[in-house]
């Protein structure tokens, strides 16, 4: 079986030509298989940096790899024909961080939801297409006819976005890749985005990519967790695992930082600092040896690879070295999604 | 403890061509002296303004309409602009979201530094000035030698802390901090609001924090008061607006916080907050309010107290006792005050 979209050691590395020499390692060896058997919501998280909307860039087809590829349906996102391409603009939808610049003010709402509909000749009539707009904002908890009609300004963050979600649901696709599609949304509007965004894998069977540098919001609707460290996978498997006792020193650096609305449970004090002195070097060693409080001395000698602790839980850290390894291009093993396919055509499921 | 901001009935609107915007409508708190004091709300609810005003930094077409800003006694709206500037940094100094972004790229720290000292008359020698910002930057956590560093040498995480030492340069005895760590990761998040909180517990200054994020006021502030559409709605000490918020807003902010601790169903809230330009009668909050009765379309809720430190301007409260509200996300115990 062909996966929906696959990633296969892809690495993306920005500069390093004549001009720039410097070379920036944005992200490093990530492999990642979405299939359309059983719809999931899987999560990659990091902070600024680490690669993560580079990885969407890269899933979307506006980045080409430096290594690696990108396969829709099995074929080079690079090498798609015309009729590919455009299915491949339908099955995989995107939704990113700022609904403001989404849209372009001088258009009413209406024209956002009628180009796609157009473009891919989803109605007949203008009944038809008024039909498929009213349906999908009702999916996602709008009134149309509050909606339609309307200029984006008249719309608050939340809606803004949630008309974002409604346009990619219009065209029933099977994957949507989301960019922080909350950030910018106030607090008390936030959980209905997340809810619709859980509705598109409950209701509709599309799966979501959810990149955020939010653990918390991220903890509240995936399924699978990927955490990303200056393009360096982390740690990744079943969210609540990885949320509740996370393994990686900087995924524990992480769920200790967030803020918890709870004036009794204050941030613990300042994490001690590496006890080396260690330099940062992003092409030896991990790259999180200069702030991690574990380091010694293998971290400075090479970049760990992933160490595979349960059947869905890897972190790349030689704390956990005593666990049998596992290549990058596996690294879906550790998310449930990927071994449920594996039930599904019965191919054993490595040893722990 | 002795008040160092007083902020009575400040009301400042923006007079667009379309419509005068009541940004801050009627708003009243104080700050004591070396206390840490939230302004929490979301987008357009008229923190930031009330930041600008108290620092006069209001620019048309906003305008103070009437109120009053009284820092350590002295009514800041009566002052000249001359005098006025000689007080910011000096007396009040403000730390914004974007301050990373104010310093000046092509100049290196320790000149931006002496423009500061310079500007309000501070007679030092060049080797004084040395010392102090040395003893600044160590104080923030950064090592002196950034003192002759360009900006872009420095992370986000350390701009955002030079910019806390520039602001607490001259002691003032209240820093403004709207939205610090915004911009910032929340591992440098965590590093900066230490920073802020030690800086802060030094210098005994007051700090008035505006954010929109519950999470970090409850890390950081003693008492809260929450903001919608222009008004406080709500103020108290933080345990107790977190653990029994008696105002329907504070209520669905506190339901709609996602919790790490367990996935839970997330309660959506109706509504959205009103356009600044169109505020509805009444209460502000009535379209959104579960509660909603015919009194709140009508006539509008003043702040009325409802525990012994805590206000909220809801009609629910009078002659009724508080509110019921159970927070999922700390567990219903004794309020400490």
């Amino acid at each position: 079986m062909t996966a929906l979209l696959e990633a296969r050691s892809v690495a993306k590395v920005f500069g390093g030509g004549l001009i720039h020499r410097t070379e920036t390692v944005a992200l490093r060896s990530f492999s990642f298989t979405i299939d359309t058997t059983r719809p999931s919501i899987t999560g990659v998280v990091g902070e600024s940096g680490s690669g993560k909307s580079t990885m969407a860039r890269l899933l979307l087809g506006l980045e080409t790899p430096t290594k690696g590829s990108v396969l829709y349906r099995g074929k080079d996102l690079s090498r798609l024909s015309g009729i590919e391409r455009h299915s491949f603009r339908q099955e995989i939808q995107a939704i990113f961080q700022d609904p403001f610049e989404s849209f372009n003010s001088f258009y009413r709402v209406d024209h956002m939801l009628e180009v796609p509909i157009q473009k891919f000749d989803l109605a007949r009539t203008k009944a038809e297409m008024r039909r498929l707009m009213v349906n999908a904002l009702e999916a996602v908890g709008l009134r149309p006819e509050e909606t339609l009609g309307r200029f984006p300004h008249q719309l608050s963050g939340g809606q803004r976005q949630r008309v974002m979600v409604a346009r990619a649901l219009l065209l029933s696709p099977k994957l949507i890749i989301a960019d922080e599609p909350v950030s910018m949304i106030d607090a008390s509007l936030r959980a209905t985005v997340l809810t619709n965004l859980r509705q598109l894998r409950d209701d509709f069977g599309i799966s979501l990519i959810y990149i955020t540098h939010d653990l918390t919001t991220a903890f509240q609707i995936c399924d699978d967790i990927v955490v990303l460290y200056r393009g360096y996978v982390a740690e990744a498997g079943d969210t609540t695992k990885v949320v509740k006792e996370p393994k990686h020193p900087y995924t524990q650096l992480l769920c200790s930082s967030i803020p918890r609305p709870d004036p009794d449970r204050t941030w613990p004090d300042e994490p001690e600092r590496s006890s080396l002195a260690v330099q940062a070097h992003p092409d030896r060693g991990c790259p999180f040896a200069a702030r991690c409080p574990h380091t010694f001395e293998p971290c400075l000698q090479e970049a760990p690879p992933i160490f595979r602790m349960e059947a869905q839980r890897g972190a790349t850290c030689y704390l956990y070295q005593d666990a049998p390894t596992l290549p990058f291009d596996k690294m879906d093993e550790l998310l449930a999604y990927a071994s449920s396919v594996a039930e599904v055509e019965t191919t054993p499921a490595a040893p722990v | 403890m002795t008040s160092i901001l007083q902020v009575n009935h400040l009301r400042v609107h923006y007079h667009t061509p379309r419509a005068v915007v009541k940004a801050v409508d009627d708003v009243t708190f104080d700050v004591q002296s070396g206390e840490r004091f939230g302004l929490i709300g979301e987008s357009g609810s008229g923190k930031t303004t009330i930041a600008l005003a108290i620092m006069r930094l209001i620019r048309p077409p906003g305008r103070i309409e009437s109120g009053e800003v009284i820092l350590d006694g002295e009514e800041l709206l009566d002052l000249s602009d001359q005098e006025m500037r000689q007080r910011r940094l000096d007396r009040v100094a403000m730390v914004t979201q974007g301050a990373m972004n104010s310093l000046n790229p092509v100049i290196r720290i320790r000149r931006q530094f002496a423009d500061g000292l310079n500007s309000h008359g501070a007679q030092v020698t060049t080797e004084e000035a040395r010392d102090r910002l040395s003893a600044l930057l160590q104080r923030v956590g950064l090592q002196p030698r950034v003192a002759d560093m360009y900006p872009h040498e420095l992370s986000g995480g350390m701009k955002q802390r030079v910019c806390i030492a520039l602001a607490m340069s001259l002691r003032p005895s209240l820093i403004i901090a709207d939205e610090p760590t915004s911009a910032l990761d929340v591992v440098v998040q965590r590093q900066v609001m230490q920073t802020l909180r030690q800086v802060q517990e030094d210098l005994n200054a007051a700090v008035v924090l505006i954010g929109h994020d519950m999470g970090l006021m409850a890390q950081f502030v003693s008492r809260i008061g929450v903001m919608y559409a222009g008004k406080i709605v709500e103020e108290g000490p933080v345990r107790a607006i977190f653990r029994h918020p008696q105002h329907p807003y504070t209520q669905l902010l506190m339901e709609s916080l996602p919790s790490l601790d367990e996935k839970m169903e997330l309660r959506a809230a109706q509504g959205a907050p009103p356009s600044a330009a169109e505020r509805p009668r009444g209460c502000v909050f009535h379209p959104r309010c579960p509660y909603v009765m015919d009194r709140c379309i009508s006539e509008e809720p003043l702040l009325q107290k409802v525990a012994p430190e805590q206000m909220a301007a809801c009609h629910l409260h009078d002659g009724a006792g508080p509110l019921p509200f159970s927070n999922q996300l700390v567990g219903d115990g004794e309020v400490a005050t």
